[in-house]
C-alpha cells in the first residue's frame, strides 16, 4: 500500500443540487476507494413538531423542502389519514395525484435541464465532437433550452394554481382530499395545460409521440429510436452517455425500493416493492434508521421511525454528518424513478439494468422516462373528475393514534411517521428520498448508495470535484435540504 | 453600456422554495428578466457551472474586492446554532460556518437582500423550540437585531431588504431586485419591517374572491367550504400585508383561492400563532384577530348587522364545495327595470 500515493479531498459544496452538500474522497493512484457523503446543515424539525397539533404538520412539513413541497404534503396527509382511518375521496384523490404528478415532472425537466445537463457546457469537454451543439443549448444559464424550458415549466405549473392555490408550499392536500372543488370549465383548463406540456415534450425533449417513447422495451430499441430522432435533447443526453460511457459510472447496490407512486382507489400506478434480482414485497416494518456515523445523540440503536430520536449531538469523531443512515432488512437501497420502474417492471429499464446496473446514464432516462409515462395518466386523472361531487371528506383526528404515509415524490420513497398522544403530536420523523441514497456509513461500516456509486472510480490527479464525481452525484437529483430536514 | 448590477446569492437554513419559486416568473421568465435588467447572477446554488473550488474561489474573490458585489441575495435562516458556533451550517468545502461567511459578504455588498421570510425573521426553522437557534439577517422574529445589529446599515445606505414570504411571489424578488439595479428603492420605500412597500402596503384581502361571503359574515366551516374563511378556518387574510390577490401565484392562484386559509407568511413571527393555523380562535365567538384598522366595537356591530342581512343564496353556498345557488336573475315579472 505504501507505494501508493493516498490523497484524501474534501469537494464542495456541490450546487445543482437543493441545498448543501460536501463529498470527501480517498483517492488511490487516481481512483477514488472511499467516499463520505456529508450534509453539512442541520434544521430540527423533528423538534419543531413535537408537541404540534397534529394538523399543523400540513403547515410545516411541506416547508422542508422547496424543491419537493408537495410530496411532503401528500405524505403528511396520508400519514394524518391513516391515523384517522379515512380514504380520500375519488375526486380528492385525483386532485391529489394531479398536484403531486405536476411537481414530480416538474422536478424532472427542472433536473435534467438546469442541473444535470449543463456540466457538458464545461470548458474541459471543449474537444468533444458533441461540445458546440450541448453549448449552445446547455450551458448554464445563457443556454437555449432553458429559455423553452422555463416558461414550458411555469406554464405547466398553473395547474397547482387551479388545483393548489400555489406551488410550493400548498395547504391544499388534506387527509380527506383536496380544498379545492373544481368547476366544469376550470377541468378544461387542467387539461390544456397538461396537454400543452404534452405537446412541448413532444417537440422539444422527444421529438416523438409520448406513448412511443413510452412503449421502448429494451436497450435495442432505445438504440434505434437514438437513431431516428437525433434532433431531440433525450437523444442528444444518449449520444453524450455513449460517448462518455455514462452506463459505465455510478453504480451503487442495485437492490431498489418503491412505495408505490400514485393512489387511486387503493391501487398504484406504480407497485410498490423491493427489487433484487426480483421482486420483493415491501415490509415497512423493516425500515430502520441508524445514527452510527451521524452528529445525532440519545438514539443508541437503530430504530423505526416510529420511535426514532433526531436530538443534535456532538461533532465528534464518528460522526460526519446530519443526515442518518436508513436502511431495509439492514440492507442499503436505492430510490428514485429508476428504482420505481425497476420495481413496477417496466420492460426498457428492467432491460437496462440488467446489462449496466442502475449507473449515471440509466437513472437518467428513467426520469425522463417517466415525463413520457406519467403525462397521458395526468390526463385521463383530469378527465375522471366529476365536479359537482365532494374533493374532501372530513373527520376529526383522534386524541390517541400513529399513521404512516409512504409515498414517491420525484427523487423516491418519502415516508412520514406521526403518534399523536393527547391530541398532540408527541413523535414525528421522515425520512426522505435523499436520506436512503446520500446516508452515511451505518454501524456495520456498509457505506450508503452515493458513497458506493463513487467507490472505484478513476478521477484522475484533477485536484478540482472532477466532472466525473459532479455527473455520479447529479445523477441522483439529490436534494439536501430534505436530507438532513 | 452600464456596467451589470452584480449579484450572489447563497442558500442556509432554508428549504430552496424561494428559488423555485422564483423560476415560476413568467413573461419575462426570470433568466431574460435578469438579462433584459442588466443584472449579473454572479452564482446561484440551482442553475450556476461553478461548483467547489470555483465556486469558493468566487467568494474569497469579493471578500478580497476583486469582484464587486451589488447585491447579496440569502434566503433560509442563519444558523447559528449548536452554542453560538454556527455549526448546524458549515458552507461545504470550506469549513467555516455560514454565518461568518454571510456576515463577512455584506460588509462588502452595495446592498443586502433577505429573500423569504427565513432570512428575514427566521421564519420556519425558528419554530417551536428553535432546534438551531435560527435567526433572520437583520430581525429574530419580530424584534430588531439579529445576525447583524438593529442599526446596521449597507453601504448603498440601506438595511436589510426584507422579501419576507414562505416562499416569496417570483415578481416580489424580480422587481425589487430590478429596482435596486436602476436605483429605484429608496429608505421611503421599505416598511416597517423593512418589507417592499410595493407589495406590503396591500392586504391579501384585497381581490379575494370570497369578499362577498365576508361582507356578509357568511363563513365556511370546513375545508373545502367556499365561504369565508376568517370566522372559523383561521384565515388572516384582512390582516396579511401581501398583494397575493391581485397579483395571483402560479397563472390564477392565491392560498384563497386554492381554498384555505391564509397564514400570513410574510409577518414576522407566523410560524408561531399560538393557536392551530387553521382553526380561528375566538373570545365569546368573536375571532381574536380583527381586520387591521377596524375598530372592535364597529366591527361586532357591522358583524352582527351583516350577519341579520346574508341572503339566502351565500348562507347555503357559504357551507357548500360549490355554487349550490347562483344570483338571482332579474326577469321583467319582477316588476323591476
Amino acid at each position: 500500500m505504501s507505494s501508493k500515493s493516498s490523497t484524501r479531498r474534501i469537494l464542495g459544496p456541490f450546487n445543482r443540487v437543493e441545498g448543501d452538500l460536501e463529498v470527501q474522497v480517498e483517492v488511490e493512484d487516481g481512483v477514488i476507494v472511499k467516499a463520505w457523503v456529508n450534509s453539512p446543515l442541520f434544521r430540527g424539525f423533528e423538534q419543531i413538531l413535537h408537541g404540534k397539533d397534529p394538523i399543523d404538520a400540513l403547515v410545516y412539513t411541506p416547508r422542508i423542502c422547496g424543491i419537493c413541497s408537495v410530496s411532503q404534503s401528500v405524505a403528511a396527509a396520508q400519514a394524518l389519514a391513516a391515523s384517522m382511518d379515512i380514504t380520500p375521496c375519488p375526486n380528492g384523490e385525483l386532485a391529489t395525484n394531479l398536484i403531486l404528478a405536476a411537481e414530480n415532472l416538474a422536478d424532472h425537466l427542472t433536473h435534467f435541464y438546469l442541473f444535470f445537463m449543463p456540466d457538458f457546457a464545461r470548458e474541459s469537454y471543449s474537444k468533444k465532437a458533441w461540445f458546440n451543439d450541448t453549448h449552445e443549448r446547455f450551458k448554464a444559464q445563457t443556454g437555449k433550452a432553458a429559455r423553452q424550458v422555463l416558461p414550458a415549466r411555469a406554464s405547466f405549473l398553473h395547474l397547482t394554481g387551479i388545483l393548489a392555490g400555489k406551488w410550493p408550499h400548498s395547504l391544499a392536500i388534506q387527509p380527506g382530499g383536496t380544498t379545492r372543488p373544481i368547476e366544469a370549465q376550470e377541468k378544461v383548463r387542467l387539461l390544456t395545460t397538461i396537454s400543452a406540456f404534452r405537446l412541448f415534450l413532444e417537440e422539444v425533449l422527444f421529438d416523438d409521440k409520448l406513448e412511443q417513447v413510452a412503449s421502448l422495451s429494451s436497450e435495442n430499441e432505445l438504440k434505434i429510436w437514438q437513431e431516428q430522432h437525433p434532433d431531440s435533447d433525450f437523444a442528444r443526453f444518449l449520444n453524450i452517455a455513449d460517448d462518455l460511457k455514462l452506463s459505465e459510472i455510478g453504480g451503487a447496490s442495485d437492490r431498489f425500493l418503491s412505495y408505490g407512486a400514485y393512489k387511486t382507489n387503493n391501487e398504484h400506478l406504480f407497485n410498490s416493492g423491493v427489487w433484487q434480482q426480483h421482486t420483493q414485497t415491501l415490509n415497512p416494518d423493516e425500515i430502520t434508521e441508524d445514527i452510527s456515523h451521524s452528529w445525532l445523540n440519545v438514539q443508541n440503536e437503530p430504530k423505526h421511525p416510529y420511535f426514532g430520536i433526531t436530538i443534535p449531538g456532538e461533532l465528534n469523531n464518528t460522526g460526519y454528518s446530519w443526515c442518518k443512515s436508513p436502511r431495509l432488512n439492514n440492507q442499503v437501497v436505492e430510490v428514485g424513478a429508476i428504482s420505481r420502474q425497476m420495481v413496477d417492471g417496466h420492460k426498457l429499464i428492467r432491460d437496462l439494468v440488467s446489462n449496466s446496473g442502475a449507473n449515471v446514464r440509466n437513472r437518467i432516462i428513467a426520469r425522463l422516462l417517466e415525463l413520457a409515462l406519467v403525462v397521458p395518466v395526468m390526463e385521463e386523472w383530469a378527465k375522471k373528475l366529476q365536479p359537482k361531487e365532494v374533493f374532501c371528506l372530513h373527520s376529526k383526528i383522534p386524541d390517541e393514534a400513529q399513521g404512516a404515509g409512504m409515498i414517491e415524490a420525484a427523487r423516491g420513497s418519502l415516508g412520514h411517521w406521526v403518534r399523536i398522544k393527547n391530541g398532540r403530536i408527541l413523535n414525528y420523523q421522515i425520512i426522505a428520498p435523499t436520506t436512503w441514497n446520500f446516508s452515511p456509513r451505518d454501524a456495520d461500516d456498509k457505506p450508503g448508495a452515493l458513497e458506493l456509486a463513487l467507490q472505484n472510480t478513476y478521477v484522475g490527479e484533477d485536484k478540482n470535484a472532477s466532472v466525473i464525481i459532479q455527473h455520479i452525484i447529479r445523477s441522483f437529483d439529490p436534494c439536501m435540504v430534505c436530507t438532513v430536514h | 453600456m452600464k456596467e451589470a448590477f452584480n449579484i450572489l446569492w447563497l442558500q442556509s437554513g432554508g428549504c430552496g422554495g424561494c428559488s423555485m419559486s422564483v423560476l415560476n416568473a413568467e413573461q419575462p421568465d426570470f433568466f431574460n428578466m435578469l438579462q433584459l435588467n442588466n443584472i449579473n447572477m454572479l452564482w446561484h446554488p440551482s442553475f450556476s457551472e461553478a461548483s467547489g473550488e470555483e465556486f469558493l474561489s468566487l467568494i474569497k474573490s469579493i471578500e478580497e474586492g476583486d469582484t464587486r458585489l451589488d447585491a447579496l441575495c440569502i434566503e433560509g435562516s442563519l444558523m447559528r446554532g449548536p452554542n453560538g458556533t454556527g455549526h448546524f451550517h458549515i458552507l461545504a468545502g470550506s469549513g467555516r460556518p455560514m454565518i461568518d461567511v454571510v456576515e463577512g459578504l455584506t460588509k462588502k455588498a452595495k446592498y443586502t437582500i433577505a429573500v423569504g421570510s427565513c432570512a428575514a425573521f427566521g421564519g420556519i426553522t425558528m419554530s417551536g423550540p428553535n432546534p438551531g437557534d435560527a435567526c433572520g439577517l437583520q430581525y429574530e422574529g419580530k424584534y430588531a437585531g439579529a445576525l447583524l445589529d438593529k442599526n446596521w446599515s449597507s453601504s448603498g445606505e440601506l438595511p436589510v431588504i426584507n422579501i419576507a414570504g414562505c416562499p416569496t411571489h417570483p415578481n416580489w424578488v424580480t422587481e425589487t431586485i430590478a429596482q435596486l439595479a436602476m436605483g429605484d428603492l429608496h429608505s421611503s420605500d421599505l416598511d416597517t419591517y423593512n418589507r417592499p412597500r410595493s407589495y406590503t402596503d396591500h392586504l391579501v384581502h384585497h381581490g379575494c374572491p370570497r369578499n362577498e361571503y365576508y361582507e356578509y359574515k357568511a363563513s365556511a366551516e370546513q375545508a373545502s367550504d367556499q365561504g369565508c374563511m376568517m370566522e372559523n378556518m383561521g384565515c388572516l387574510g384582512t390582516q396579511a400585508h401581501a398583494d397575493c390577490n391581485t397579483r395571483l401565484w402560479n397563472g390564477e392562484g392565491s392560498c384563497l383561492r386554492g381554498g384555505y386559509a391564509c397564514i400570513n407568511c410574510t409577518a414576522a413571527g407566523f410560524e408561531e400563532p399560538g393557536h392551530s393555523f387553521t382553526q380561528t380562535p375566538k373570545i365569546a365567538g368573536i375571532p381574536i384577530g380583527l381586520p387591521t384598522d377596524m375598530p372592535k366595537a364597529w366591527f361586532v356591530a357591522l358583524s352582527s348587522l351583516a350577519k341579520a342581512a346574508t341572503p339566502k343564496r351565500l348562507k347555503i353556498n357559504a357551507t357548500s364545495d360549490h355554487i349550490r345557488v347562483p344570483p338571482n336573475q332579474k326577469t321583467e315579472k319582477d316588476g323591476q327595470s
